[in-house]
């Protein structure tokens, strides 16, 4: 091995820390509703107030999305890999769950005071 | 000419054999585009006993043997888009001849889970994926460190052979 090796090693920790950290002080919101996207488009967008369990069947699969206490988690999945069930609970803006075989992904957004009418309408 | 088209189709058939032990291997980490990238040992030690054009030839064949077998469009997709980005950062690193072999792997590991990453983010049309950046930047350091220290073990053995094997 040789002295670059290990600076390169280093390096690479280093950078993933600093991304790490600009993400832990960065949108920590935590968002009143939950976005769930298939192959590029809205599937449905659900109140984050209620717990809830929703089901999500598309042509790619089956998924089970958890809502409680404003936290969001995967509980359910027939995708090959099985990683979304195990990215744990979301709650603020800047977390997503993946489920990249069945191409869905979802977010937390937030809906301001303004825009009360959108977002009563978008969790209906 | 011909030993060496059977050396490219036995180390083929060794990546083959690696890539099937990797999906036995039950890691869950929840990281989207993670792989543990065991084929790349072959990948990495190719590198030093093949030409550059022998060694992508390997990769893609593999890519695309293990794709047509046990996965389907999207898989081969994400598996092209870590293998070549992969390959190419290890042939930059090793021509820079500024790296062992550990260093040229660990760099290979963490830009294969990258350019997973890139893939999986085109595909959700989402870049709140790059969430799981930092910790798919770290698994593959750490895996292409462990292949890294394999393959400098290994790699003394394999020049052997080919020594003895005459001109390939
Ligand atoms: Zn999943």
């Amino acid at each position: 091995m040789k002295k670059n090796d290990y600076i390169l090693a280093a390096f690479i920790f280093l950078f993933a820390g600093l991304l790490s950290a600009i993400i832990f002080v960065s949108g920590n919101e935590r968002g009143n509703f939950v976005t769930v996207t298939v192959d590029k488009k809205v599937y449905g967008t659900y109140s984050l107030s209620e717990n809830q369990d929703i089901e999500i069947d598309t042509e790619f699969g089956h998924n089970v999305l958890h809502i409680e206490n404003g936290s969001v988690s995967m509980t359910e999945a027939d995708c090959p890999d099985g990683y979304c069930k195990r990215q744990g609970e979301i709650s603020t803006e800047k977390e997503a769950i993946v489920c990249l075989p069945h191409k869905l992904i979802v977010e937390i957004e937030s809906a301001d005071e303004q825009n009360e009418e959108d977002y009563d309408f978008l969790v209906r | 000419m011909s030993k060496r088209i059977s050396a490219c189709g036995l180390l083929v058939a060794l990546a083959m054999i690696f890539s099937y032990i990797e999906t036995l291997i039950p890691i869950n980490l929840g990281l989207p585009g993670m792989k543990l990238g065991i084929a790349n040992l072959v990948i990495v030690i190719g590198l030093y006993l093949l030409k550059p054009q022998e060694v992508l030839l390997i990769s893609l064949v593999r890519i695309f043997l293990i794709g047509f077998l046990f996965g389907n469009g999207m898989s081969i997709l994400y598996s092209l888009a870590g293998g070549l980005v992969s390959f190419f950062a290890m042939l930059l690193l090793k021509r820079s001849e500024k790296f062992s072999v550990v260093g040229v792997s660990l760099f290979g590991g963490s830009m294969h889970n990258v350019g997973q990453l890139f893939i999986a983010a085109a595909v959700v049309e989402n870049a709140k994926i790059f969430y799981y950046l930092p910790p798919l930047l770290c698994v593959g350091c750490v895996t292409g460190i462990l292949i890294g220290l394999l393959a400098l073990r290994i790699l003394p053995t394999g020049q052997k052979i080919i020594q003895n094997a005459g001109t390939l």
